[in-house]
């Protein structure tokens, strides 16, 4: 039988405040334990929850940014569950009035189309603490650092149908949220976790099947592979005439298998209702467009700049914006060198090779933008070949200063003077009298192969540095002319 | 509304609380008292009336983002039952 996958996405974003969402504590990631959880975030009783600015701000900019609609008045509410980590048990959320509803995220797939997502919600929360399981024995540790932490949770409506899409929806989500700058997407440490709903139903059919939900993937990779794991487990069963449990599922990355949650098989009943200890959020059509206000270009604008006004194609344009450091340094090479195709290739190429091998962000690259637009200046006016610029590049890396410094410390400059290569073509031609024999006595097709062997000899003599286009022109001439 | 026992022993469940056998029905009696006021409450039509979700008619304020609380983890964890390395200890909790 063939089964197509539906699936809907929650994201539990990290905002990137200073402090927790209704206490003065720090949000700051690897304090030691409890070092970070002050009275309100433990539940002492009497504690009252005070708003942070910054989180309803963080939130309204999110909408604004996907386009999605702003509720004018937005309401906290109660979630009711026991369990360790949850000091009250309750945790505030936002369920019957969130901030932000109903926008489409407009999500690019590898084939440059776009595929638009509806968004059903994004309400403001407060984080749980840790439990941890593996240092002690007998009891389970408790960590509240990260308790009232404050998250944005993302709800789309089940609108993908591959592991493709999510992956690229989550990726384009990453994109725009440390654009925003409202979380620093950081999936390592948590900033940005998924909960992935996910059933089968037969090719063609409406109706829904039953789904399972797996929670707190967090990496592309794992989402991946988690979903492709559900649904051979699910396609399993049903296949042998079974039915799917709906239940919450944890994905063991190690094992590449998903296994069911009892703990929250129970009760699965929140009991909302809106918190007395806060009141309602009132956001003003000011309010509105003051932070729309201080929105930055985003990534699809940016996108659609990048292919217009530099005449990038599709392909560098969705490699280079993603990370906004990224099109940053791009668009300094560019100004400084004015060549934006070739400073696309360097930073794509050698310069992310680089970055990657050594674990360095593009922002800390030994390399600034200012110097590797000097080093295209110097390949786009002719002073070196590819070759001798790789040679540079990697000089560059190893802080031997700009690209002239090590084009003149080094006496790196291409060869053009066309009498200098001339005499060296004569000599290896009158060198190598066997080699110009066989050439001439071949045809059209292999005498590009062999002009290999006269082109490698001049290089070697002129260590690297002789002009391969005006190379290959002279040699050519001179090799054919005589035949 | 009536109540049954069964929708009482769910609620009490979700809620851990232990309700004997022989308090049931006074509890399911009770229950069912404070739900037959509400519904009478839902009698009334509200059609017009934005859902109040907070008796004072006021709206949140909001605080700067700024940290205020430092580290105060001794005096917080004085009164815990149980603790070690900096955690709080309860009985094994495994998913």
């Amino acid at each position: 039988m063939s089964w197509e996958i539906v699936m809907g996405l929650e994201v539990h974003l990290q905002l990137a405040t200073q402090s927790k969402i209704f206490s003065g504590s720090s949000t700051q990631f690897g304090a030691s334990p409890n070092e970070q959880a002050d009275a309100v975030d433990l539940g002492m009783p009497g504690m009252l929850p005070v708003l942070n600015e910054e989180a309803v701000r963080y939130a309204v900019k999110f909408g604004l940014g996907i386009g999605a609609r702003i509720g004018e008045r937005s309401v906290f509410d109660r979630k009711n569950y026991f369990y360790p980590d949850l000091p009250k048990g309750y945790q505030v959320s936002q369920f019957f009035a969130p901030i932000v509803s109903e926008g489409v995220f407009e999500v690019p797939l590898e084939d440059g189309t776009l595929f638009p997502i509806r968004i059903t919600r994004a309400h403001l929360e407060e984080d749980a603490g840790k439990s941890v399981h593996d240092i002690f024995t007998h009891e389970t540790g408790i960590d509240l650092n990260r308790a009232g932490t404050p998250l944005l949770e993302i709800v789309t409506e089940p609108d993908f149908r591959s592991a493709d899409q999510a992956v690229a929806y989550l990726k384009t989500l990453h994109s725009l949220v440390t654009y925003l700058g409202i979380s620093d997407g950081n999936m390592a440490e948590g900033s940005m976790r998924c909960d992935i709903n996910i059933s089968l139903r037969e090719k063609g059919s409406e109706k829904l099947g039953t789904r399972t939900e797996i929670k707190n993937v967090n990496s592309f990779r794992f989402v991946e592979r988690a979903i492709y794991s559900e649904y051979e487990r699910q396609a399993d069963i049903l296949e042998s005439g079974g039915t799917i449990t709906q239940e919450t599922r944890l994905y063991d990355a190690e094992n590449n298998v998903t296994r069911s949650m009892r703990s929250k098989e129970v009760a699965n009943d929140y009991r909302y209702f809106p918190e007395p200890d806060l009141l309602p959020i009132v956001i003003d059509e000011a309010y509105i467009e003051a932070v729309r206000a201080t929105l930055p270009e985003l990534p699809g604008a940016k996108r659609q700049r990048f292919i217009e006004s530099y005449g990038l194609n599709d392909y560098d344009a969705a490699l280079l914006v993603p990370h906004h450091d990224m099109a940053d340094y791009f668009e300094a090479v560019v100004k400084a060198c004015n060549a934006a195709k070739p400073a696309a290739n360097w930073i794509l190429g050698d310069l992310s090779g680089a970055l990657n091998r050594n674990e360095v962000s593009i922002s800390e690259s030994p390399i600034t933008a200012e110097r590797l637009a000097g080093l295209i200046t110097r390949i786009e006016d002719g002073t070196l070949s590819s070759k001798l610029a790789k040679q540079v590049f990697d000089a560059m890396w190893d802080g031997e200063g700009d690209a002239d410094d090590i084009i003149a410390a080094r006496g790196l400059k291409q060869v053009n003077d066309s009498g200098a290569l001339e005499a060296m073509v004569d000599e290896v031609i009158a060198n190598s009298p066997d080699q110009v024999a066989q050439y001439r006595a071949a045809d059209e097709a292999k005498r590009k192969k062999l002009s290999g062997f006269f082109v490698g000899q001049i290089m070697k003599a002129s260590q690297g540095q002789a002009n391969p286009q005006i190379l290959n022109a002279l040699l050519l001439k001179k090799l054919d002319d005589q035949s | 509304m009536s109540v049954t026992p069964q929708d009482v022993e769910k609620v009490a469940l979700l809620a851990r609380l232990t309700i004997s056998e022989s308090e049931l029905p006074e509890v399911t009696e009770r229950f069912s008292r404070v739900l037959n006021l509400v519904d009478e409450l839902n009698t009334i039509d509200t059609a017009d009336i934005v859902p109040m979700s907070n008796p004072h008619d006021m709206e949140q304020r909001l605080r700067p983002d700024q940290v205020t609380r430092g580290n105060n983890r001794e005096a917080l964890m004085a009164s815990a039952p149980s603790q070690e390395q900096g955690y709080f200890l309860v009985p094994k909790v495994i998913d």
